[in-house]
């Protein structure tokens, strides 16, 4: 009588542990996961914040352009190179053509602000500096902004690779992001936008 | 690369660390007093009990006749009220406090028309960053100096003098602006609010019972304690030595802490701009600086991003010593930036 009742008790004490124990685990998996769920939308967040930047460059173009056309109209190779870098951003499809594109914008727009300094009438245009500063800062937003999409991957990929959130990830088919990374070599030196 | 990481990393350690002395030295103080005079009030009875009873029985039977309170419930009061305190002051500045500073330094909140290139720094590094845009303030005064508030960064706001945002050239501001989104980043403006809710409390509990004890608590310890024991005396003596020191200590740590934050947003601000020569290049230019700020207070101080009580300080006794400054030695924090620099261009 004595053991059997010793026995009951240790059954129920096990029970007890191997239920908090899985309860345990299981409130671990559902943090791992949804931490995981908040990092992947993070890093889709990023990427579409990209887009946000470079599409509003593209916005500001037409803007520059008609406002230096008003005082440099005969640098035509240097206007048309901006609006022809701006078409091609805009009908990029797929990752490479799309940076491409964008190298292409960046370079144009550089050239454009080089030119610039030879016009002291447009270099005095309060609309023309306006709209320099924000294009100029619309090119640190994208480059920011691909900062963070790399920040982000990296947070992401790590926690997909490291034990244990790594179980998770495996169970759930997390895929790894890719890094945004520079292609184009002359894209490592951005142009310098004087003031 | 991993450099900044690395100091990040420091950082963070240090402050538990720190967080975790000044919470002890709070509870601490606060047991010592709690035991002290509530101790005392029931001690001719509760003490009674601890140095006349010989037997369990005769605890019992004295804890029935006299009703006092136990040391472990004392404990456990003081610690709990305490801390009850201490939360409700947290609250009040935690919901309250942003507005209130704002008010306080006679900061004026702006658009993006009124400075579109200060709103576009800000706008760039909250990307860099993965933070909302925060609110944006002005202060109109000549002195240099800028700082950040807000309880999470979707409250933040950071707010700059009119001195210094003329001095500074756009990778400057940046570099300001990248520590100054740090401290949001990093919940630092909760942690100092911590810090400052402790410092008060302590001072508040320590006052308090000094005055207790030199006005109506003494004499009834007098009447009470004679032919009282040891363990109360020494308790007394631990617990006014405590009362005298701890306010001291306590400020000494939310320095410490308030310094630390420093260099950890240079750190963290730099992570965000890649460029640690702009960041250093202002503070060079905040270092020459004369001009004092009149919308301050010893209570905001530790909120700017250089000490704006400098020239203040440096004419009392408190330059002395590093000890009792809200924010580190100006030529210690571009030190501290140059080494990330170099660390960090090799792999840039």
């Amino acid at each position: 009588m004595d053991v059997k009742s010793g026995f009951t008790g240790l059954a129920c004490l096990a029970a007890v542990a191997l239920g908090a124990v899985l309860f345990v685990v299981a409130l671990w998996f559902i943090f791992a996961y949804n931490g995981l769920v908040r990092l992947r939308n993070t890093v889709k967040e990023a990427w579409a914040q990209i887009d946000v930047q470079l599409k509003r460059r593209c916005d500001l173009i037409p803007n520059i352009v008609e406002t230096v056309k008003g005082y440099a109209a005969h640098e035509r190779e240097t206007l048309e190179n901006v609006v022809k870098a701006r078409q091609a951003g805009l009908s990029a499809t797929g990752v490479k053509e799309q940076a491409e594109a964008d190298n292409m914008i960046t370079g144009a727009l550089g050239k454009l602000f080089a030119l610039s300094e030879a016009y002291p009438n447009l270099k005095a245009n309060e609309n023309f500096l306006a709209l320099q500063e924000e294009l100029s800062s619309t090119e640190n937003k994208i480059a920011f902004s691909r900062q963070y999409y790399n920040d982000s991957v990296r947070t992401f990929n790590t926690k997909i690779q490291v034990f244990p959130t790594t179980i998770v990830a495996g169970l759930f088919h997390f895929q790894p992001a890719d890094f945004f990374e520079v292609t184009d070599a002359a894209q490592r030196e951005a142009p310098i936008v004087k003031f | 690369m991993a450099s900044f990481d690395a100091l990040i990393g420091e950082n963070k350690r240090n402050t538990v660390l720190l967080v975790a002395v000044v919470t002890l030295v709070f509870c601490l103080l606060a047991a010592a007093i709690g035991l002290v005079v509530f101790g005392w009030e029931s001690q001719s009875q509760n003490v009674t009990v601890m140095s006349h009873s010989r037997t369990y029985h005769d605890v019992i039977e004295a804890h029935q006749e006299y009703q006092g309170p136990s040391f472990a419930f004392v404990l456990a009061i003081s610690i709990g009220a305490a801390i009850a305190v201490a939360a409700i002051m947290t609250l009040f500045s935690y919901f309250g406090g942003a507005a209130a500073l704002m008010a306080v330094s006679h900061a004026r909140e702006i658009q993006k028309s009124d400075d579109p290139q200060l709103w576009n720094v800000i706008e760039e590094l909250s990307l860099a960053a993965g933070l909302p845009m925060p609110r944006v303030y002005l202060i109109d005064e000549p002195a240099m100096n800028a700082f950040a508030t807000g309880r999470d960064p979707k409250h933040a706001a950071v707010a700059i003098t009119a001195g210094l945002r003329q001095k500074l050239t756009r990778d400057e501001l940046q570099g300001v602006m990248a520590h100054e989104l740090s401290h949001v980043r990093n919940y630092d403006i909760r942690l100092t609010m911590f810090a400052a809710v402790m410092a008060g409390v302590v001072v508040l509990m320590a006052d308090l019972f000094l005055r207790y004890l030199w006005f109506g608590g003494g004499q009834r310890r007098d009447s009470n304690s004679r032919g009282g024991n040891p363990l109360q005396l020494i308790l007394l003596i631990f617990a006014i030595v405590l009362a005298i020191l701890a306010p001291i200590f306590i400020k000494i740590i939310q320095l410490a802490i308030s310094r630390q934050r420093e260099y950890m947003a240079d750190a963290a601000g730099v992570a965000l701009t890649r460029y640690p020569e702009g960041l250093i290049s202002a503070l060079r230019k905040l270092e020459t600086d004369e001009e004092p700020l009149h919308a301050v207070t010893r209570a905001t101080a530790h909120l700017f991003i250089v000490n704006p009580l400098k020239a203040e300080d440096q004419r009392s006794h408190l330059k002395a010593s590093n000890l009792f400054q809200t924010h580190p030695d100006l030529e210690d924090r571009i030190a501290r930036l140059q080494s990330i620099g170099t660390a960090a261009a090799p792999g840039k």
